[in-house]
Parts: structure tokens; C-alpha cells; sequence
């Protein structure tokens, strides 16, 4: 499949894809240039094709609880994390031209997560997303980065329902849709990783707090996206939702309604990248791992 | 250096859209490509490079506006400090830059994660950038039977070991806490206390709370893991550039007020996300007067209101506070008398009275004296931010008064080893030549604890204090989103000193007055 073999998407000829975005363009440029000050190695590097940026995971396939457009929701749902990283192996990934289609199997870098949404409201804090006592568990490490997942939201108050069923470690919630301040509270990173790890792809949001956004980025765990409105009064857990990155929309199907969200901006390649390590290596800024 | 920095600074109107703007940016040097300055040089470059190509005049190198001799505009501090450690003549609120990081700091709980993440991504054999820069401070899970929690501890010594870590406080034997020598506690007052803190440099840590070093008249903030893992590869990270808010705050203070009542303020004034990607700066008489403890506390909270770091001038005060505990040499740096502020709030602290945040958001500001009916459950004292020496000493102060006995359970956590010392050898004013655990004892409250962080964050299962039922607890500490403390269902008010040591004779949320 096209997703798994990066050299296939390497040979495809880049014009065929449009135009390049002239935003990523430049930023490579620029981040280059801003690199040299730094004292560590700025070769360019030729990027060997990368699976995953995080250490290996087992492949865990979600459990798909959707009848309607069972083909797309299958793909997205139960596509491994790592797929996204592996269709950037190239450096100044060329933007797709848009399209009406929602058949991701051939245009897998248009970034649309379609899926039920988790509805919260405001200032909804990392001692909710993943209480301290579950700190222990260290994301680096593969097996208690899958455990991390399992307790994600845990902290949350009742009212808004369970995020992760109690037989599950995966949430049926690839989307989830706050109010202000989402991600307020302490500096860990345990609370954009542990929705990452559970499954979450995007967050909709009124807007952030600045250590959980900036999380986010560097991990490159979930896409931290903002809304033009209070999206949160108007959704309800359990809507079906199409969020689109590039579009800058935000869809309710079970409502009919549209939103219109902020660009991702510059934060959207480094998650696109799988995170800053990832995005600093492609841009020349740091070498890749010495064994 | 590709950089717009010659276009003209950001008008105020163009900060104010930060609030719910594009937060994070990768573009080096260059600001916000939705900026007017943006726009400018976008423009500027459009028509220099058409210029070119039909006169073909010798383009002129873009130069750094220090080598043009171009007006400086003024800065404040926390620009001043994040330019100086870029490297570069001036910076604007806005800009993202690359500091060199003059500490980092990491704890138990993140730091397994954040030497996972450094090992990966520069090899297992990498060493860090500086290993005199770095300091590993074990304080959050340390006194519990969790496995994990105790695998943490032994990591980050296998890593400090590996790396020959200058500054590593260890603990091997947890029974006692006085057998470990380098053991010293919370991280954030053990940094101030083993002189880490220090004017005009730049430090970040792996916890929210790092702010607290803003007291010092530094640049410090919280960073997750990720972030942590690339300063340590590099000693380097991406800042953006924050605007200040500026906080002044004049007037003699009340005898029955301390540092918490002010923050605790300010937050309930300005919301849990008024100070986002905003710096915090403190000044005024009132501030002038204040200890470096006072200092600590107030910007030991800029987090909770959303704020990026938390600044107060160094002066006389702080650098008798360092004499003695750090040999480097420093440079504070101060805010220009024409910098621009994005907002600036004035209080007149002798009309402030004690405060408490009511659960569960520390924004949720109730005057003490109106809480006066809510019975409690418990008390803790405890915590980075009302766990220091005159924390506890002003909690002494309240039991003299009183001269009766706590009504409820009474748990005290001394941030940090010097901490607990002082609560045994120190005599409390006005307390005839009696310690504050004399005091303490009397008063019937529980014996000082193992200096740690505690149950301001829950924690393992059998942390000391921790909430493991539903109860109602007035806490010297910083945060009462729920579950905080351990239980979802518990009920935190946030405090000062004070203000806990009256509601524990009381037995219910009390204005110290009652006892002063």
C-alpha cells in the first residue's frame, strides 16, 4: 500500500501534486539559516526512511464502532500512528491539491480525521486529562506509553461520561472538543502524550494553555486546533465530526453544521513531522541519532 | 541573520490578537507570517529584489539594527533577558528566538521521560551539552512503596552517574531522609537555596512551577519533557517572545497579609488564562519590601494564571539572599523606563484582605471572612509555594496568638531539608524562644513530615496527606482543580499561611484576623 512504502511516494513526481506551499518552503530556509548559530552538526541529512519516530509500537488496531462510511472510518481509525510519519520521509512534503474525496487511501496527507467526538467545556486542567498519581509511567518507554493511553481523561468528572470503555485501552473518540483554557495546570507532557496514546488525533478547542499547546507541537502527539467559536456549545459527545486540517473546518454530521477553525499554521509541519526532533532533523538542525 | 528584526516593532493592537492567535512557531527569526511587521518585510523584500534586477545597484547587506546604529525601542526585562541569551541586540514580543539556556532542571517524574527522549533522539552514548548546567532534583515520589515511583529515582541516578552530573541531590535511604546528604527536597526552593537562581539568566524545568525562579529577576518557565530532552542535546530552545503584563502594587502591607493574598488576587482578577504566553511583571513599594521568600510566592503562581514566567527587579534584597550561595558571576537586567507593557494593573495593597480560592480553579476568589461557614476537614502546609521557612513561621505566629489546639488534622511538608531544620532550630518571633515545631506540637498539629512534594499533587496511593476520600482541605498550595490532591471529589481552598493556620484552629475557612 502506498502508506507503507515510502520509496513508492518518493518516485511519484512532485509536480503532480501542485503547488508547493511556499509557506513550508521558506520556513526550511529560514530554519536553516537560524540552525547555523548552533553548535551541533547541520548537515543535511539523507533521511533514511523512518516508520516511527517514536520507539517501535506494537501495530494496535482500533476497534472501529462506526456503520456509516465504514471504509474511510476503518482506514483513519485503524490506521498506526506512525503512517503520517512515513509519508514525510522527503523534505518540503508538497501539499496535495484539494479535493472533494474522502478516500484517503490515495490522498493520505490531506490530514482529515473523521470520527465521534468527546464533548468538555472550559479549563479542563492536566490533573483531569491524567491524574498525577499515573505519573510514574514513563512515555518513553513503549509498553507504559500504551498504559498512559488507557488512563487518559481518567480525571475527568463524571458528567461528561467515560472516555475509554473499561475493557478498552483505546478511545472510541478520535476527536475531542473543548472549551478556553484546555490543557491548563502543570508542564507535563504525560497529558498531550496520554491523548495521543489513547488515540485522540485532534483537539478542537476555544483555545490552549501554553504549556499544553507547545506540548503538543513538540510531540507532535495531537493537532492542537482552534475554533472560531464556541464549537463545544454546539456538539455533543457521540457526534459523528470530520475535522480537516488543511480545509480549517470542522464538520458535524449528526448536526449539519460547519465551523470554520484557525490554521494550524507553522505548529502544523512539526506535527506533521511527528514532533520537533523529527521536524529539527529534516530541517538540517540536528543529526540523526548516533548509535 | 535572516531576520525582519529591522521592520518597526509590533504596535500594541497587533499584540493583543496573541491572546487567540497562532501560539507556537517554528520560523526562526521571523515573526508571525499574519503580522504587520511580516508584512512590511514582505513587502520591503518584494521591492528591493525587483530594484535589483532593472538598475542592478549594489544590493546593501542586510544589517542587525545594532550595526546600522538604528534606534533601539525600549525593552523590558523579560525581553531584555530572552534578547541577551539569543545573542542578539533586541528582541520583540512576538518573535520566536533561540536562547542559550543558562540551567535546566528536572525532577523524578519527568526526568526518566525526558532522558528517554534525549538518549533517542542524539544515541545512547550522547552526552549532554553541559554537565554543570543541568540539575536533577528528586522530589515528588520519593517517600512511597510505588515500584515505579522508586525505579524513577533510580534511573535518573543511573543517568547522573553516566553523565557525571555535577548537580544530582540524591536519596538512597528512604527511611530517613536526614541520612542522605545530598538530598534536599522541592525542587524550585532547593534551586534558590543552593544558589541555581540567578538575576538576569535563563532557566527552565520540567514542571510548572519553575516560575518560582522569577523572583531572582530571571527568565524561568516551565517546559515539558520533548522540550527538556532538546536542551539537554543542545542547550538551546525555541522561546517566543512574551509580552508583559505589568502588575504594580503600592501601599504599606496589612499586618494579617502575605504574598499569597496578592497573587491569589491578581489571578482572581485576571483568570486562570489572563496571563497566557504573557510575562508577569511584579513592582511597586509594596513588592520592594517584600523577602526573597515573599518574591518566590508570588511568582511561584504565574502558571496558574496562565503566564509564561514571572519577573521581579533583583536588588539589595536578592543579592544578600545570594552572598554565600553561589560563586557565579551575574548580570541583572532591568526594564526600560519607556517599555511598553501590554497592560498594566495597579493595586493599592493596603486595602487587600485575606483571600482564599475556592475549588475548584484557583481564579475562584472568595474574601476568607465569607467563607466563614464552610467547615473543613483538614489542613496542609506544605509545597513549593507556602512550604518555605516563613511559611511555616507565620503559621507559628497564628498558634502563639490562638494558644489552643488545632480541630482539625494539621499536616506540615517543609519544602526542602534546610526547611526542616529551621523548624526545629529557629525560635519564632514572639514565641519566647520556642521553635515552630515546639509551637507546632502544642498546637497538636502532625509532626513535620519528610521534606518533599507531597500531596499538593496527590501523588502514589500512600503518600503522606494525601486525599483519598472526599474531604474539604484549606492548602497552602498552588493549584485545586479537582482530583488535585488525590481525590476527585475533594474540596481544595487555596490559602496563605495564615489564613490555613486560623481555618485549623477554627475548624472552619477563617480570616486570620480572628487571631492577629
Amino acid at each position: 500500500m502506498i502508506l507503507n512504502n515510502p520509496a513508492t511516494f518518493l518516485s511519484i513526481n512532485p509536480s503532480s501534486f501542485g503547488k508547493l506551499s511556499s509557506t513550508s518552503f521558506r520556513m526550511t530556509t529560514a530554519a536553516i539559516n537560524a540552525m547555523k548559530s548552533l553548535s551541533v552538526s547541520t548537515n543535511l541529512m539523507h533521511f533514511p526512511a523512518k516508520t516511527s519516530s517514536k520507539l517501535a509500537l506494537p501495530q494496535t488496531q482500533q476497534i472501529s464502532r462506526q456503520s456509516l462510511h465504514k471504509n474511510v472510518l476503518n482506514f483513519h481509525l485503524s490506521t498506526p500512528r506512525n503512517n503520517r510519519i512515513s509519508t514525510y520521509s522527503v523534505p518540503n512534503p508538497p501539499r496535495a491539491v484539494a479535493s472533494q474525496s474522502y478516500d484517503a487511501l490515495t490522498e493520505p496527507n490531506k490530514k482529515i480525521f473523521h470520527g465521534k467526538c468527546f464533548v468538555v467545556d472550559d479549563n479542563i486542567d492536566t490533573d483531569q486529562i491524567i491524574p498525577a498519581e499515573y505519573l510514574t509511567l514513563v512515555p518513553s518507554k513503549p509498553d507504559e506509553y500504551e498504559k498512559l493511553g488507557s488512563y487518559a481523561m481518567i480525571g475527568l468528572n463524571a458528567k461528561y461520561g467515560r472516555f475509554i470503555e473499561d475493557d478498552q485501552i483505546k478511545t472510541q473518540y478520535p476527536i475531542v472538543i473543548a472549551g478556553a483554557n484546555f490543557g491548563c495546570g502543570s508542564s507535563r507532557e504525560h497529558a498531550p502524550v496520554a491523548l495521543g496514546a489513547a488515540g485522540v488525533k485532534a483537539v478542537v478547542a476555544e483555545y490552549y494553555a501554553r504549556i499544553f499547546f507547545r506540548n503538543s507541537v513538540a510531540t507532535g502527539e495531537i493537532y492542537p486546533l482552534e475554533s472560531e467559536c464556541r464549537v463545544c456549545d454546539e456538539c455533543k459527545t457521540g457526534d459523528i465530526v470530520t475535522v480537516e486540517i488543511e480545509g480549517n473546518k470542522l464538520i458535524n454530521h449528526t448536526t449539519g453544521k460547519e465551523y470554520v477553525l484557525k490554521p494550524i499554521g507553522d505548529a502544523g509541519p512539526v506535527i506533521d513531522a511527528g514532533g520537533i526532533f523529527e521536524y529539527a532533523r529534516r530541517t538540517g538542525m540536528i543529526a540523526a541519532p548516533s548509535s | 541573520m535572516a531576520s525582519p528584526a529591522t521592520a518597526t516593532a509590533p504596535s500594541t493592537s497587533h499584540l493583543l490578537k496573541y491572546k487567540n492567535g497562532i501560539h507556537y512557531t517554528l520560523a526562526t527569526g521571523l515573526t508571525p507570517l499574519n503580522s504587520k511587521a511580516t508584512a512590511a518585510w514582505k513587502n520591503k523584500k518584494r521591492t528591493a529584489k525587483f530594484v535589483a534586477a532593472v538598475m542592478a545597484p549594489p544590493q546593501p547587506q542586510q544589517r542587525s539594527p545594532a550595526s546600522t546604529g538604528s534606534v533601539k525601542h525600549a525593552m523590558t526585562m523579560t525581553e531584555k533577558i530572552l534578547a541577551r541569551a539569543a545573542e542578539r541586540s533586541q528582541v520583540s514580543p512576538g518573535e520566536n528566538v533561540w536562547v542559550k539556556v543558562d540551567n535546566l532542571m528536572t525532577h523524578d517524574v519527568c526526568g526518566p521521560g525526558t532522558i528517554g527522549i534525549f538518549k533517542k533522539e542524539f544515541g545512547s552514548q550522547a552526552k549532554v551539552w553541559d554537565r554543570e548546567k543541568i540539575v536533577i532534583i528528586p522530589d515528588h515520589y520519593i517517600f512511597t512503596s510505588d515500584e515505579r515511583a522508586n525505579r524513577n529515582v533510580d534511573i535518573i541516578r543511573d543517568f547522573a552517574l553516566e553523565q557525571n552530573i555535577k548537580y544530582f541531590y540524591d536519596i538512597t535511604d528512604r527511611s530517613d531522609f536526614r541520612a542522605n546528604p545530598d538530598y534536599k527536597g522541592v525542587c524550585h526552593i532547593a534551586l534558590a537555596q543552593e544558589g541555581h537562581c540567578r538575576p538576569g539568566e535563563v532557566l527552565f524545568g520540567t514542571d510548572s512551577h519553575t516560575c518560582n525562579a522569577g523572583a531572582f529577576g530571571q527568565f524561568a518557565s516551565g517546559i515539558g519533557n520533548t522540550d527538556a530532552g532538546f536542551i539537554m542535546g543542545t542547550g538551546k530552545l525555541l522561546v517566543k517572545v512574551p509580552a508583559t503584563l505589568r502588575f504594580v502594587m503600592d501601599g504599606e502591607m496589612p499586618h494579617f497579609l502575605l504574598a499569597k493574598d496578592l497573587i491569589l488576587q491578581i489571578i482572581g482578577e485576571i483568570t486562570v488564562s489572563g496571563a497566557t504566553y504573557r510575562a508577569m511583571e511584579f513592582s511597586g513599594s509594596t513588592v520592594k519590601s517584600l523577602t526573597m521568600e515573599d518574591r518566590m510566592t508570588l511568582c511561584n503562581m504565574v502558571v496558574e494564571a496562565g503566564g509564561k514566567n514571572g519577573v521581579v527587579d533583583a536588588d539589595q534584597i536578592t543579592f544578600d539572599y545570594l552572598e554565600g550561595k553561589t560563586s557565579s558571576s551575574f548580570e541583572a537586567l532591568y526594564s526600560d523606563e519607556a517599555a511598553r507593557y501590554l497592560q498594566e494593573y495597579r493595586f493599592d495593597v493596603s486595602k487587600l484582605e485575606p483571600l482564599v480560592a475556592k475549588p475548584h480553579s484557583p481564579d475562584n476568589r472568595a474574601l476568607a471572612r465569607e467563607c466563614r461557614h464552610i467547615k473543613i476537614d483538614r489542613v496542609y502546609i506544605g509545597s513549593c509555594t507556602g512550604g518555605k521557612t516563613e511559611d511555616f513561621m507565620a503559621a507559628a505566629k497564628i498558634m502563639i496568638s490562638a494558644g489552643q489546639k488545632v480541630k482539625v488534622p494539621t499536616f506540615l511538608v517543609p519544602a526542602t531539608q534546610k526547611v526542616w531544620m529551621d523548624l526545629y532550630t529557629l525560635p519564632v518571633p514572639g514565641g519566647n524562644g520556642k521553635t515552630c515545631s515546639q509551637i507546632f506540637e502544642e498546637a497538636g498539629c502532625d509532626t513535620p513530615a519528610n521534606p518533599n512534594c507531597g500531596a499538593c499533587l496527590g501523588g502514589p496511593r500512600d503518600t503522606y496527606a494525601r486525599m483519598n476520600v472526599p474531604q474539604v482541605c484549606v492548602s497552602t498550595t498552588n493549584k485545586n482543580f479537582p482530583g488535585r490532591m488525590g481525590h476527585k471529589e475533594g474540596q481544595i481552598y487555596l490559602a496563605s499561611p495564615y489564613t490555613a493556620a486560623a481555618s485549623a484552629l477554627t475548624g472552619f475557612v477563617t480570616d486570620p484576623r480572628e487571631f492577629l
